[in-house]
């Protein structure tokens, strides 16, 4: 064999295995997809909409309780999380950008981002629930809202970032204070960045099962109570995806089913929202 | 930027703005402070009582209220660095195909898709991996893989023993999947750096697309991609969900093999910490986590100083 020949060879080989690579990835998602909507649609009826999670023994039963409970951790973690991160995401890109506290708060942030959520589960559990004395949805919130807070801080201010410099400086010359400036100006420009990032934080949290297993921990009652524990649809399919009975495990792929495709569904909106924005 | 405006100014209103958003971010800071003082503070009967055998000690037994870290950190750093080995390849696949050889219009839609895969919530690919993946996993791929590398000395030893499916070795390669989208975002992301007058110098010379990803594009991109790397081994090491339904829960330490049931710390605190009675119990599911926090915290660092210094080499070459 040739040099030439040889390099032709391990050329072909390795794209070949790149191809391969990607195929192998792409075959992991295809697999996972058509199993959640195969075996969650057949669980899917108008039951999980009406009746409550079934208590042990029973098979009957749907999962009102644990949507609503989520629905309702998911909206106060966003309401609570957002103002926090965009004003912290602000002081990154509008005011600390070369200052030593903007630096430490960007690097730490970016861990916090990647931290392991049960951490943030212990954390809520020994600063709250223990001192309190029981776990409640109120905890289970608190969780959720620490770990949106670092994904609006990151988007907000690479958006900020991305607005020139020229539209603050007009802002300026026409005399507006610098607080109006970003909240009237830059910020504005920015809006549909920063609601991309609300809304996969909203992805990323409605999934999260690990911080919530011991601060809402889950009920299998109606609860809209947040100082007691509440349902919620993470845990619950986890509870019932471990149990051995067949009704629990079809209600667990039809709770699957909802999440995927609500987590999946946000995240394919966002990049389209955003690009159509961005197109100019 | 300047500096926020003293309330002498009659700008009073900047002033408050300037340091209620300041505020916020001294609240970021807050945050893992506290949590780690927290951690701390919760752990402290355990620090107490096993001192550094905690960390020494393999024995893992709540009714004799004694308690070590040895087996779920072992799990931990096993199916993390198992997991690091299968993704590694495979993302450097994806990168590759995605900044070299994919046609311009399905660059995007590929992209998104391998992205998906990070969307997808832990406890869908617990639930799935114990469900579907685990029964094909262990009827078909673990009988394959005892009989071929299993037959290889020294390496063997990892292959042996009962096809269960739960274990180990199941729950790292579930791992492995979650870990790929982001180590192969940040490698697409830092081989499209590379200065394409770099690239096309080579190409001009005659090199075939493979000589240029490996004698340009990696060495140019080494730290990037390492700090990726980086980035995807924090990710797994802290992931919880889908290893607690894979991994086997198990607090007992029966052998080296892959294809035994072990535990991770992250599942120790998931499967335990509610159901904790005693208090030296629960100070020790604390302390794992403090564990877990700390080992994350430097991993996850190291990441971002390697992806730091690859944007600042950047700013310097070109």
């Amino acid at each position: 064999m040739t040099l030439y020949q040889r390099r032709r060879l391990v050329n072909q080989l390795a794209l070949g295995l790149s191809l391969a690579a990607m195929v192998f990835g792409l075959f992991w998602l295809g697999w996972i997809l058509f199993t959640v909507i195969d075996l969650g649609i057949s669980g899917l009826s108008l039951r999980l909409f009406t009746e409550m999670t079934p208590p042990p023994g029973s098979s009957e039963g749907g999962l009102i309780n644990a949507i609503v409970g989520s629905l309702i951790m998911v909206g106060l973690a966003t309401a609570i999380g957002t103002p926090v991160g965009i004003m912290a995401g602000i002081y990154l890109a509008e005011y600390g950008r070369n200052t030593w506290l903007g630096s430490a708060t960007r690097f730490i942030n970016d861990i916090l981002l990647s931290a392991p959520s049960i951490i943030i589960g212990l954390f809520v559990y020994a600063v709250y629930v223990a001192q309190v004395g029981k776990f409640s949805g109120f905890a289970g919130v608190l969780a959720l809202a620490l770990i949106v807070v670092p994904v609006v801080i990151r988007t907000t201010e690479n958006m900020l970032q991305l607005v020139p410099n020229s539209l603050r400086e007009a802002a300026f010359a026409l005399g507006a204070p610098k607080w109006a400036v970003i909240l009237q100006v830059t910020l504005r420009a920015s809006a549909a960045g920063v609601v991309t990032g609300i809304l996969l934080a909203v992805a990323r949290i409605s999934g999260e099962t690990a911080p919530l297993l011991f601060t809402a921990l889950s009920s299998q009652f109606w609860s809209v109570n947040l100082n007691e524990p509440m349902a919620n649809l993470p845990v619950t399919i986890f509870k019932f995806a471990m149990s051995p009975f067949k009704d629990w495990q079809e209600l667990a792929w039809a709770g699957v089913f909802l999440i995927t495709l609500g987590v999946l569904g946000l995240n394919i909106a966002t990049r389209v929202v955003f690009r159509e924005k961005h197109k100019l | 930027m300047t500096s926020p405006t003293p309330p002498h100014n009659s700008h009073f209103g900047d002033w408050l703005f300037a340091n209620l958003t300041r505020l916020f971010a001294v609240l970021t800071l807050l945050t893992l402070i506290g949590i780690l003082i927290s951690l701390i503070v919760g752990s402290w009967p355990a620090i107490e009582r096993f001192g550094f055998g905690f960390l020494t000690s393999g024995e893992w037994n709540p009714p004799m209220d004694r308690f070590g870290a040895l087996i779920p950190v072992y799990g931990t750093l096993v199916t993390s660095l198992v997991a690091l080995v299968i993704a590694v390849p495979v993302s450097f696949g994806i990168a590759l195909f995605l900044t070299e050889l994919s046609p311009p219009w399905l660059r995007r839609p590929l992209g998104t898709a391998i992205e998906l895969l990070a969307a997808i919530p832990s406890i869908v690919y617990g639930m799935w991996g114990l469900l579907v993946f685990v029964p094909i996993f262990s009827q078909y791929v673990q009988p394959l893989l005892a009989s071929t590398l299993g037959n290889v000395p020294l390496l063997g030893m990892l292959f042996t023993g009962a096809p269960l499916g739960i274990g180990i070795l199941a729950a790292s390669v579930i791992l492995a999947i979650m870990i790929i989208p982001f180590i192969a975002s940040v490698m697409r992301d830092v081989f499209e750096v590379t200065p394409p007058m770099l690239k096309e110098s080579a190409y001009g010379v005659g090199a075939t697309t493979w000589e240029v990803v490996w004698n340009v594009v990696w060495p140019y991109t080494r730290v990037g991609v390492v700090g990726g790397i980086m980035l995807g081994l924090g990710r797994a090491l802290g992931e919880t969900m889908a290893v607690t339904f894979l991994i086997g829960n198990m607090n007992v330490f029966t052998g080296v093999s892959l294809f035994l049931p072990g535990n991770s710390i992250a599942s120790a605190l998931a499967n335990e910490f509610a159901e904790a009675e005693s208090p030296i119990y629960t100070a020790s599911l604390i302390e794992l986590g403090l564990l877990l926090f700390v080992i994350t915290f430097i991993v996850l660092s190291l990441s971002k100083l390697l992806l730091l210094r690859m944007n600042r080499q950047e700013g310097t070459r070109t």
